[in-house]
């Protein structure tokens, strides 16, 4: 399951001036938003691809992003029940975007390639001939300086979003993220706020290669002073999009290399997501399995297994990695009394580790058992496919990780 | 001259003598040989006889056509000389530019002695000797204008306005400083007065004031506020023009042709480093032609001379003309910090620069030409020393942080704490307002 997704990403990361017309699925071309009829493909959050017709019609087509191995009553249903309109996760972003920048003036994109080319993933496109070249700002590639440059006009009364053409290149830019974003409105003592988004396509793609498939968010989370979410379905990419250009806060949004693809209904009347709010996907009894980002997927196809082995996981999307939601994970932890982590961050120092210290702190009383945390490896992300997919956690180690703790 | 060169235009100016003159079995950087061939004031030895105004150089230092400020400058001096009298300053002005100047200084000095005094710590660095390249600037600017400094940024923000007393405040610590006593030294902002900071890492401040000026041809084009012509000022020395935010700015700047002036105010010296140790091509105002923008050198212990050459920078980045890259050549008076020995410079350097003082030429300028009377300068200088007792006094006698303040500011939107395990919002928690949670 997991290599039908990878595989979607991948062509997505191949052609990414193209990312959606994958081939190997037989997409149909390239559709509008006003086309959102005819043949289409589903990706279901839990990786399934089921080819349809008509989306409208046939309900069980429609992605149902926690529907994977829930319970009947769970509350999930209530997404595909809204009319709502069909889009893929960079097209949710986009329109975000879109929205934000249609409310507020104030609102700019700047970054390599986001004008003209319409962003590396495309979740720009069509923005700079809508709102011109000045709101939509292709730079030149000088991550440091055009990151510094947004910081200087955030604290100069714009709000604009900066996007990494791929999240590792603002490794360029850890000076102004550190000590200017995050730590400006402290030093000069509250005078300025720095309203900025610092977004972009991240984590382990499928043979990118080292350099490409950072996990970064290790390296940006002791940075005081930001936020950082981390999203994993069109509906929350664009909750979360909204949320983070709104927020006062410089926050870093996470968006994943192999996830631009997967589609989802997603409501027609505006709404916003807190950036502060963790996910219940999937709610449940015996676990509880904290994930992000893609890592959601493993998990989801895990708990497909276990459920068939009688096991009756809760999964929750922590999607705020900086601070961390301890009230929907206390309840759970509270609930269930095991914590399994699942995440494609680095181990050491990684976004696991924050939340194994936070829950040790916070509910050690209610554990049955140690928490166990499954990261991806320390190496640089190798090249090779078999051993990338070594680096990163896979459904099977999670099946394996849960049997244990539920021993 | 190399063959590659001789080939194409004659006007090329040569980045340095050495690729000529060097031979085999020379060092390929000799400091003292590029020294005694430069008219570059930055050397450590034979200083004494260098000056600007020595003719027989083997190239043109300042002989480029591209040079478009310093031109206009000439030529402007020669009209108001032909029209009025050929002072360059009013009184008034004279008085203004004088008070500031004297604000720097004393303002320094008594830094230094707070620090010898336990008054207040870390790293301080004075800007005693450079006093003209501030007040040159600043004190052109309106108060929408931006101002963005370096580590080294008492003077830049008095300049701007700031009061003494706020300055002095945030080197003590204390809640009234100007930053909540949150920033310190080298963290000096006012959102008031569009000081947007204090940066104490090289360059990093560059791209910030080029976002500044970002915004006011954002609001002049994108939100039509046809009257936004608001400029910024980015202060940044010369160690900083081997820095990449310089280069990567610069290209920015007159790409989208932003209302923002680098002024460059090189004092020869990045802590140990000499510039000419330091730099290939130590003339650094060359480098705006290069990314298509004027470049303008200027003695930067003339606060006329600067002056003049930052109206007319300042005036073009606000008729929308676009960057202008300003070389002052300055001189620190005192080490790069106080808690540096300063035991690299020459004495017989300090020794030259020390007889250029910035303050004591506008006071001769003044009283040459009948601008004012000793007397009124000292009525100035007593005024200042009265204001910088002020700022001591007002200073010491503020409170220190309460421990309720040190939550405060992390976030602008204090959600950013986020959710407790009770379900509400740990801001809210009081702990977080008595500051004594743990984060």
């Amino acid at each position: 399951m997991a290599t039908i997704i990878q595989g979607i990403g991948a062509a997505a990361a191949l052609s990414s001036s193209n990312s959606f017309d994958s081939k190997r699925f037989h997409l149909p071309s390239r559709r509008s938003l006003s086309e959102r009829k005819g043949s289409f493909l589903v990706v279901r959050s839990d990786g399934r691809v089921i080819p349809g017709s008509n989306p409208r019609g046939r309900r069980t087509d429609q992605l149902i992003t926690n529907a994977v191995a829930a319970k009947a009553d769970a509350s999930a249903a209530s997404t595909a029940s809204k009319p709502g309109h069909e889009l893929l996760l960079f097209e949710a972003l986009r329109e975000g975007l879109e929205e934000e920048m249609e409310r507020d003036p104030r609102v700019c994109v700047m970054g390599e390639d986001v004008g003209h080319y319409g962003g590396s993933y495309k979740v720009t496109k069509g923005l700079a001939p809508k709102y011109g070249d000045l709101r939509v700002l292709d730079t030149p590639i000088a991550e440091n300086s055009f990151t510094g440059m947004a910081i200087g006009a955030a604290m100069t009364g714009l709000r604009p979003i900066i996007e990494g053409m791929n999240m590792g290149f603002l490794l360029l830019a850890f000076n102004q993220i550190s000590n200017n974003c995050g730590m400006l409105h402290y030093t000069s003592g509250g005078q300025f706020t720095i309203p900025v988004v610092i977004r972009g396509p991240g984590g382990v793609g499928r043979q990118l290669g080292a350099e490409h498939s950072q996990r970064l968010e290790s390296y940006f989370q002791s940075i005081p002073g930001i936020q950082m979410v981390a999203c994993s379905t069109p509906y929350n990419a664009k909750g979360l999009m909204k949320a983070a250009i709104r927020s006062e806060n410089p926050v870093i949004l996470f968006e994943h290399v192999l996830l631009y693809n997967l589609k989802e209904r997603i409501p027609d009347e505006e709404y916003v997501l807190s950036l502060e709010e963790a996910e219940m996907v999937r709610p449940g009894e015996h676990i509880t399995i904290l994930t992000y980002s893609r890592m959601r997927y493993h998990v989801m196809q895990a708990a497909k297994t276990l459920v068939n082995k009688g096991y009756d996981p809760e999964v929750i999307d922590i999607r705020s990695l900086k601070p961390f939601d301890l009230y929907t994970i206390g309840n759970s932890v509270k609930k269930t009394h095991r914590v399994l982590i699942v995440e494609e961050c680095m181990r050491t120092g990684g976004i696991g580790a924050s939340l194994t210290a936070a829950i040790s702190e916070n509910f050690h009383d209610y554990l049955d058992a140690p928490i166990v945390c499954l990261s991806s490896q320390d190496v640089p992300t190798p090249y090779a496919g078999t051993l990338e997919e070594w680096t990163v956690v896979q459904p099977a180690q999670i099946v394996a990780a849960v049997e244990q703790l539920c021993q | 001259m190399s063959p590659a060169f001789s080939a194409s235009s004659t006007k090329i100016i040569q980045p340095l003598p050495l690729s000529t003159t060097r031979s085999h079995d020379k060092p390929l950087f000799d400091p003292l040989k590029s020294t005694s061939s430069s008219s570059f004031l930055g050397s450590t030895l034979k200083l004494r006889f260098n000056s600007l105004n020595t003719s027989n150089h083997p190239y043109p230092r300042r002989r480029s056509a591209v040079v478009a400020v310093s031109d206009v400058v000439k030529e402007k001096k020669l009209k108001s000389k032909a029209s009025f009298s050929n002072l360059l300053i009013t009184k008034e002005e004279g008085l203004e530019l004088y008070e500031d100047m004297v604000l720097g200084r004393s303002f320094e000095d008594m830094c230094a002695q707070m620090y010898y005094r336990g008054k207040m710590f870390g790293f301080v660095h004075l800007y005693n000797g450079q006093e003209a390249v501030s007040t040159g600037f600043i004190n052109l600017l309106k108060k929408e204008d931006c101002v963005v400094s370096t580590y080294r940024d008492h003077v830049h923000a008095l300049s701007k306005g700031v009061p003494a007393r706020a300055v002095m405040s945030e080197l003590f610590g204390r809640t009234t400083g100007c930053c909540r006593g949150q920033g310190g030294s080298m963290h000096m902002f006012s959102k008031e007065h569009n000081v947007l900071g204090g940066f104490a890492f090289i360059g990093e401040g560059i791209p910030i004031a080029t976002g500044a000026a970002f915004t006011s041809k954002y609001r002049r084009e994108v939100l039509k506020e046809a009257d936004c012509d608001h400029v910024t000022l980015a202060f940044f020395g010369d160690g900083t023009c081997n820095n990449g935010q310089f280069f990567e700015c610069l290209n920015m700047a007159a790409l989208w042709k932003l209302p923002i002036v680098f002024v460059v105010e090189n004092n020869l010296w990045a802590i140990g480093m000499s510039h000419l140790r330091a730099t290939s091509d130590p003339e650094i105002w060359k480098k705006g032609p290069a990314f298509g923008m004027p470049g303008v050198h200027v003695d930067g212990m003339d606060v006329l001379k600067v002056r003049e050459v930052a109206k007319e920078a300042i005036g073009r980045a606000r008729r929308g003309e676009g960057p202008t890259l300003v070389e002052c050549e300055t001189y620190r008076f005192r080490g790069h910090s106080l808690a540096d020995p300063d035991e690299l410079r020459d004495p017989a350097e300090k020794a030259h620069y020390a007889t250029r003082d910035p303050i004591t030429a506008l006071k001769n300028y003044i009283i040459d030409n009948n601008l004012a009377s000793e007397a009124e300068l000292k009525a100035v200088e007593k005024k200042i020393d009265e204001v910088v007792e002020d700022a001591v006094d007002f200073a010491d006698d503020s409170p220190l942080p309460s421990r309720s303040q040190l939550l405060e500011n992390v976030f602008a939107d204090p959600k950013g704490f986020g959710i407790g395990p009770d379900g509400r919002y740990r801001c809210e928690d009081p702990k977080f307002t008595e500051g004594t949670a743990h984060v």
